[in-house]
């Protein structure tokens, strides 16, 4: 991994603190942080003089099927534990989303890359993010102080949560080199259900309606006819996942059919669809630049409808309609005015997830934040990094 | 015991004036000043330990709070908030010089939205006065600490609360979607809203289980559930609380959810049947009481299953609840367990968590713990994700006795942190483990700890001497202070 010669690649978490130390002392060097190297393109870009990749630090510390617990290193590749898991048919909560095709990327993704974006695909509905999976980490702070916070049992209120204040940090908090999660089993039978041809404002109503049924539907998504096309439906289509033991994935299917029958009839799906969704491939492959906006469900369509008169713009709905994923020109901003004062007529927030360097230089990627965050912001970032030298700049300018 | 820091006589002699200053913003009768009255406040849940505030002030509204903890903020007064006071760890436990800002009457309910399936809430609500505005469309708040008929969203909020069911639902942090919270300059803020994720640094996160250390929360954003069609319990008995343990796991690993899994040892299993006749089996040294929820036939089915992961193990007991009347006699003797334990003796309860995997040898060791100290211990917790809750008894007139199960209990929490767990799951730090805190983390983890509080508050003026122990938090806040 070592493939640039200003990049460090300690086997030892010592080894990192030791380069945090190094670098933070004297002269301040920054560091971009790195594991797979397949994120980069998320966050603004890093101005830093080294790479420090965590890609080495690959090791299980602990894995516990019966407790659901599992601990790893930061740079232990998304794919490594993903097969370990299914050796006890067991899987992550919370279906961390796959950039690289997205992004243009290669490498694999890591755990640390996961955590460090906060990497929640379509089961954040029903499972959470991931800082609702992680139960502590170990990390190294600007300083090179190693440090542990939360721990391995599955509940803990013992001092601050700073595991989960690490999930969507991207690494300016602290180095984490170590994660303590909760798993889940696998489900015996895993069925997509799709109401074709609903426009949006509707299929929200009838996600909203399966999500308010007790079936627990694990993810509920809505893709319009431009973007279902993509992965081969000839119209709109509204998709619901139901899981569970075989009497009962039966029973959750034959009560969501009934009861979404005044939207149109629900039939299986073959072909498992979530991937795509999960990694936003409906979007890959092409050059515009592309948002994430998360918000209330029953916002998201009126959003859209606000947009597409304003702007030419692809969109499909994930999370029942709490998380919109759009498409527009890249131009000079990415139209980040239009988006963001649409929005904040709704609240939520649009993070920038594709764009060329140039744009995300140039534009918040992140929601910009009002005084009173962002001076919070500020003031933890220059107490866990007093030294400004952990992915300088990667949130905000 | 434990000590609180000396509080400020200068600030005590200003009573008088701050009390009419309180006036000017709330109310006459919602700033409370006799001695009388203070007593009242004196303690929480930990109620071992009592010390009457300066002033209680009950505010109505979120920008009565902001300027009271502007005016506090400006007179150099800090504050602990409280919602109803059901802390077992002292999380709301004044100090003489401290303003206790009450939420007991911000108890609205500000907008249900069942197309998002959220509630927004004033924090001084009781947790199942949430439960009950959505009940009736068919939803439920999902965290269910057993004070739920007292406790306050606020003091959830502060201590991360879970529950009996947080095995499948999560605790308060997983179903809580936005605050507004008071900042401790008085500065109002709103932190997330009715969507998912968070647009930067998570602050969600700091601010659950924070202790009212960083700011007072005065309106929440909850997520609601449907509630399932049914739920039945069943009950399992064992030889050795090793086979219980190992069943736990087995139950897990099988990948069947349960939405409950109940732990009772010989001692809460006796205490309990003698006092509520639910019919457990006596000539048994442990219990397990699993549930799962759904209709009829998911129910059955996933029973089944259950049954099958656990004959291996020889349970000597086997009940399978087929009704609701069968269902509430498996649940009497758990619910009924606190307050039988409660008839017989004082009780402190802990709240250490550990891995599953450690559970028969932390029971072991727990035995011989009490034995040692001439005390009697039952166990009655939550086996599913690890979260003890040893109740130590004891007699609270007899000081030597309160010595003892106060040492006990260190002792225990102790053992669980050795054991790879944590000294608390759902009920906080409070005063009561704050300074077990160093064997938890190293000064070093808890000063970043405390570096978080500083951005938040820094003059540490909300509720100061919780969470950390007083040998690092006095001089640093006499540092913050004079700066």
């Amino acid at each position: 991994m070592t493939d640039a010669p200003d990049t460090d690649a300690p086997d030892t978490e010592e080894g990192v603190a030791a380069i945090v130390r190094e670098a933070a002392s004297s002269v301040a060097m920054p560091l971009e942080i790195t594991g797979g190297g397949t994120r980069l393109g998320l966050g603004r870009p890093v101005q830093a003089a080294r790479t420090l990749s965590l890609a080495m630090l690959d090791g299980v510390t602990l894995y516990e099927p019966g407790e659901l617990t599992l601990v790893a290193q930061a740079g232990m590749t998304v794919k490594a534990l993903g097969d370990l898991l299914d050796g006890e048919n067991q899987q992550l909560t919370f279906e961390p989303a796959d950039h690289r095709a997205l992004l243009g990327t290669t490498g694999e993704p890591t755990l640390g890359g996961a955590i460090a974006v906060a990497a929640a695909g379509p089961r954040r509905l029903r499972m959470g993010a991931a800082r609702d999976a992680v139960l502590g980490v170990r990390y190294v702070n600007g300083q090179g102080d190693v440090l542990r916070a939360g721990g391995r049992v599955m509940k803990n209120v013992t001092g601050y949560d700073i595991p989960k204040l690490m999930c969507g940090a991207y690494g300016t908090l602290g180095v984490v080199t170590e994660v303590g999660l909760k798993v889940m089993p696998k489900s015996e039978i895993v069925r997509t259900l799709a109401i074709p041809g609903l426009p949006d404002g509707k299929a929200i109503a009838a996600m909203s309606a399966a999500l308010a049924m007790p079936c627990d539907v694990s993810a509920a998504a809505h893709l319009p006819r431009s973007v279902s096309r993509e992965l081969g439906f000839s119209d709109a289509v509204t998709l619901l996942r139901v899981e569970g033991f075989e009497t009962q994935a039966t029973y959750r299917v034959e009560s969501l059919t009934e009861a979404l029958a005044s939207f149109g009839a629900a039939e299986d799906v073959a072909e498992d669809p979530w991937v795509a969704i999960r990694d936003v491939m409906m979007f890959a492959g092409d050059d515009r630049a592309v948002w994430r906006i998360s918000m209330k469900a029953t916002d998201a369509p009126l959003l859209v409808a606000s947009l597409r008169e304003q702007i030419e713009v692809e969109a499909f709905y994930d999370w029942g309609g709490g998380l919109v994923w759009l498409a527009c020109e890249e131009g000079r901003d990415a139209f980040a005015g239009p988006i963001r004062q649409s929005l904040a007529g709704f609240g939520g927030h649009a993070t920038l997830i594709r764009a060329s360097d140039a744009v995300r230089a140039a534009v918040p990627v992140f929601e910009p934040e009002i005084t009173a965050i962002a001076t919070l912001s500020k003031g933890l970032k220059a107490r866990f990094d007093p030294a400004g030298i952990l992915n300088p700049g990667r949130m905000r300018a | 015991m434990i000590e609180m820091p000396v509080p400020d006589r200068k600030i005590i002699a200003k009573q008088g004036d701050l009390a009419a200053a309180l006036r000017r913003i709330v109310p006459a009768e919602q700033v409370i000043h006799t001695a009388e009255e203070l007593k009242a406040y004196e303690c929480d849940g930990l109620n071992a330990y009592r010390q009457p505030p300066l002033l209680v002030v009950l505010p109505d509204t979120t920008d009565q709070v902001s300027r009271i903890v502007r005016l506090c903020a400006a007179e150099g007064v800090p504050i602990v908030a409280r919602g109803s006071g059901t802390s077992l760890a002292g999380g709301s436990l004044p100090t003489a010089d401290a303003v206790v800002l009450g939420l007991s009457r911000m108890k609205d309910v500000v907008d249900v939205d069942y197309g998002n399936r959220t509630i927004r809430v004033q924090t001084g609500i009781t947790n199942l006065a949430v439960t009950g505005e959505v009940q009736p469309d068919g939803f439920f708040y999902a965290p269910d600490p057993s004070s739920q008929l007292a406790c306050a969203i606020g003091g959830n909020i502060a201590m991360n609360s879970g529950g009996a069911h947080c095995l499948k639902y999560g605790v308060t942090t997983n179903n809580l979607l936005g605050v507004t919270m008071v900042m401790a300059d008085g500065e109002v803020v709103e932190f997330g809203g009715a969507h998912l994720d968070a647009g930067g640094y998570d602050y969600l996160s700091l601010i659950c289980g924070s202790e009212g250390q960083l700011g007072i929360c005065t309106e929440a954003t909850l997520k609601i559930l449907p509630i399932a069609e049914g739920a039945r319990p069943m009950l399992f008995g064992f030889d050795t609380n090793e086979v219980a343990g190992e069943a736990v796991a087995a139950i897990i690993r099988a990948g069947l959810s349960p939405v409950a899994l109940e732990f009772m040892d010989k001692p809460a299993i006796t205490v309990s049947e003698n006092f509520a006749k639910a019919g457990y089996p006596l000539d048994v040294e442990a219990l397990l009481i699993v549930e799962v929820e759904g209709s009829d036939a998911e129910i059955d089915e996933q029973l089944t299953r259950i049954e099958e992961v656990v004959a291996p193990f020889g349970p000597s007991t086997v009940k399978r609840s087929g009704n609701d009347i069968e269902s509430a006699k498996i649940w009497a003797g758990r619910k009924a367990a606190f307050g039988a334990i409660g008839q017989l003796a004082d009780y402190i309860c802990l709240d250490g968590c550990v891995p599953l995997s450690q559970l028969p040898d932390v029971l072991k060791q727990t035995a011989e713990l009490a034995e040692k100290y001439g005390l009697k211990v039952a166990n009655v917790f939550h086996a599913g994700d690890g979260n003890l809750h040893p109740l130590i008894m004891y007699e609270a007139n007899d000081p030597d006795s309160a010595r003892k199960a106060e040492e006990l209990g260190a002792d225990l929490l102790r053992l669980c942190v050795e054991k790879d767990g944590c000294l608390t799951g759902e009920h906080g730090v409070g005063i009561e483990k704050r300074e077990l805190m160093l064997t938890q983390f190293n000064e070093r983890e808890l000063r970043q700890q405390m570096a978080i509080k500083d951005v938040f508050d820094p003059a540490w003026m909300l509720n100061p001497a919780k969470v950390f122990p007083l040998s690092l938090s006095t001089p640093h806040v006499e540092d913050r202070r004079a700066a």
